[in-house]
């Protein structure tokens, strides 16, 4: 029992501060390794890449377990908040680095050029792919650094504002609601994916590896950076949301996801809050994904396609929702895992009569243990945590999570 | 004072006429216990009163001001002062004693005050805990409490939320015959200060309830008065009590 170690006032279980610690270390140790490793060349710039990117799909996870676990609104479209913290990010960086090249090729010639002169080599640079060379509109503020990392927290967050607004107002709930978010990422890829909308529709924006400013930087020192402002997010992400879900703010937003309309009934607003998870959820996965995509060097519509929302569901899932860490493992897991299977890591199978070739029967395998997981499991890779920690503290007494549980509890903790 | 008046509501689900041009009121403070045989539309009109189902017609006016509160969304209506404790319990059963009281008790709702509120204030919930016999429970989780606790837990948060009006719908179900007696003489003591609507079945819960009465029947109201006045009445005896 915890009971006896609960301060009288107390606003959040000491289980949670802990597994905030633990987690918390366990990163900070994890940064450390990596650093030592790639500065040993033990491991690969790409692979370093590999990891600093893990950890931004590790963050988005988090923000989709408060939204899901917590809040009860599965939400399969927050991938486009990705998507577009990345968007924003690299307009910037392509057109910083557009920029310098076109200047660097105009001081060749005898005069200096003009600020107009400047604009067509980086429109004709840019948007020659698509057989333009205006600059749209949306890149007004591309020049600007400070501008386009408010656009990574503003565009995310407003689309969530306004869509969340809408969708919460006319208690849209359950399926349709998932339905309705996965429309939404539809949208935007499909939007993307056109020429005239002014992101070089299915070339999205490409060489956002190259930071512009540190021509000197090698790929190795800009993984480790990459890297580290990943770990920091976070870091930063989960402490956040570890004092949301805390507290009576934690406890609000449980009971909306379990029995929304008798919240209603002691005088919250249910829709408020959902909107508060959905947006501030929504801002800090565009975050993630602004540190997400100068490390993947490029992204383009595809990276919004209505399946990348589901797979962030699923890693959800399958860590264990309702509890973040859960989540940050089992976005780390799987991705790492996947990314074995898809690039050709795993041996592949000969069976005789029929040769499993893992880069493409690897979806088949997340498909079944996701299923599993569903149905053995509920808990996910985050239950192994709760199997460890009874055993040192003899049976547990708190519940497990979950909102289709029936109120046995104390005997299904004891499995 | 007259607190609520419901005056003139009727719905009706899918062709059935649930409320039929039914006219209320209670004051402040009052207790009134309301009762009538099942299906007689005692809970739908807990419902329009909260905001939960929408009347067809009618007016549902309150407080000072007789301002008509129809149309407004459950969470504001609770927030004028409206309380309800629900016919079958429904505490938050993943969430502590504690926790279902502290989101109960009267405070700013909005989400930043929320957010960055204090904690609730442990004096106020152990006093709204002891009031319901469960201060000893407050780390439990509520699903692990019996049904008779849980109506208890969910008789101590419509307390915690300080409300004006108390709509109670079936309190003594699962209870005890102490239990019961404890539950009367609560509502009894907090009729001296609000108005309080009690919804019940037992006869003998609203006899020591010793308040007015009303008799709902098809979604109307039959009659209104002293138990014994009401219970004397012929419609009142074929419709309900003489079956
Ligand atoms: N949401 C609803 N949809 C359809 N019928 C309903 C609904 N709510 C109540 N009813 C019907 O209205 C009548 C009155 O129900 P109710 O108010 O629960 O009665 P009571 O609480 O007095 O037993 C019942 O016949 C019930 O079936
Ligand atoms: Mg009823």
């Amino acid at each position: 029992m915890t009971d006896a170690a609960l301060p009288l006032r107390s606003g959040r279980p000491p289980v949670r501060r802990t597994s905030t610690m633990v987690f918390l270390v366990a990163l900070a140790a994890f940064a450390v390794l990596v650093t030592v490793l790639a500065g040993a060349d033990m491991i690969s710039t790409s692979f370093v890449k590999l990891l600093g990117k893990t950890l931004c799909l590790a963050l988005a996870a988090v923000a989709m377990d408060v939204v899901w676990g917590y809040t009860g609104i599965l939400s399969l479209g927050h991938m486009a908040f990705f998507g577009l913290g990345g968007y924003a990010i690299g307009m910037w960086l392509m057109w910083a680095r557009t920029e310098a090249i076109v200047a660097s090729n105009l001081a060749a010639s005898a005069l200096p050029p003009t600020p107009g002169e400047l604009r067509e080599g980086i429109g004709g640079q840019i948007f020659g792919v698509v057989g333009s060379s205006d600059i749209p509109l949306i890149w007004s503020f591309a020049h600007s650094l400070p501008l386009q990392l408010a656009m990574v927290v503003l565009v995310p967050g407003l689309l969530a504002l306004v869509f969340g607004w809408l969708a919460f107002r006319s208690r849209v709930t359950g399926v349709y609601l998932s339905i309705l978010t996965q429309a939404m990422t539809l949208a935007l890829s499909l939007y993307l994916f056109q020429n005239d909308t002014g992101l070089r529709g299915n070339n999205g924006l490409s060489g956002l590896q190259n930071i512009p400013g540190f021509p000197a930087a090698s790929q190795a020192q800009i993984s480790i950076a990459f890297f580290w402002a990943s770990a920091l997010a976070l870091a930063l992400g989960y402490l956040l949301f570890a004092w949301v879900v805390s507290g009576r703010m934690g406890s609000v937003l449980r009971a909306v996801r379990d029995d929304e309309a008798r919240v209603r009934f002691l005088g919250y607003h249910v829709e408020s809050f959902k909107l508060f998870a959905f947006t501030l959820t929504a801002v800090v996965t565009g975050i993630a994904g602004a540190l997400y995509y100068p490390q993947a060097g490029i992204i383009n519509p595809g990276e919004v396609a209505p399946i990348a929302s589901i797979y962030l569901a699923v890693w959800v899932a399958i860590g264990g929702r309702g509890r973040l860490y859960g989540a940050a493992i089992g976005a780390i897991a799987v991705s790492l895992v996947s990314n074995w299977f898809t690039s050709g890591g795993a041996p592949d199978l000969d069976l005789g009569v029929y040769e499993i070739r893992w880069t493409e029967w690897w979806l088949v395998l997340l498909g079944v243990s996701f299923v599993l997981v569903t149905l053995l499991a509920p808990k996910g890779l985050g239950g192994l945590v709760d199997l460890w920690t009874q055993r040192r503290r003899g049976p547990a007494r708190r519940a497990a999570y979950g909102p289709d549980t029936g109120a046995k509890r104390p005997e299904e903790g004891a499995e | 004072m007259t607190l609520l008046e419901v005056d003139g509501i009727s719905v009706s689900f899918d062709g059935f006429q649930a409320i039929n041009g039914l006219s209320f009121a209670i004051g402040e403070p009052e207790l009134r216990a309301v009762i009538g045989p099942n299906g007689a539309g005692k809970t739908t009109f807990m419902d329009i009163v909260t905001g939960k189902t929408r009347p067809d017609s009618g007016r549902v006016l309150w407080g000072e001001t007789n301002r008509n509160i129809l149309g407004q969304s459950e969470s504001a209506i609770a927030r004028l002062g409206i309380g309800r404790k629900f016919q079958k319990p429904t505490v938050f059963e993943d969430q502590t004693v504690r926790e279902n009281l502290a989101m109960a008790l009267k405070d700013r709702r909005g989400p930043f005050s929320v957010l960055f509120g204090l904690p609730a204030d442990e004096g106020r919930l152990l006093d709204f805990a002891e009031e319901v016999g469960l201060a000893a429970q407050l780390d439990r989780l509520a699903g692990e409490l019996s049904h008779g606790q849980k109506q208890w837990l969910e008789i101590g948060m419509l307390l915690a939320q300080e409300p004006r009006l108390l709509l109670v719908d079936e309190p003594a179900a699962g209870m005890t015959p102490a239990e019961r007696e404890h539950t009367t003489d609560l509502l009894k003591r907090l009729a001296r200060r609000h108005a309080v609507v009690v919804v019940e079945h037992d006869m003998d819960f609203v006899r020591r309830l010793d308040c007015r009465v009303t008799v709902l029947h098809e979604g109307r109201v039959l009659a209104e008065g002293s138990l014994d006045h009401v219970t004397q009445n012929q419609d009142v005896i074929d419709v309900y009590l003489g079956r």
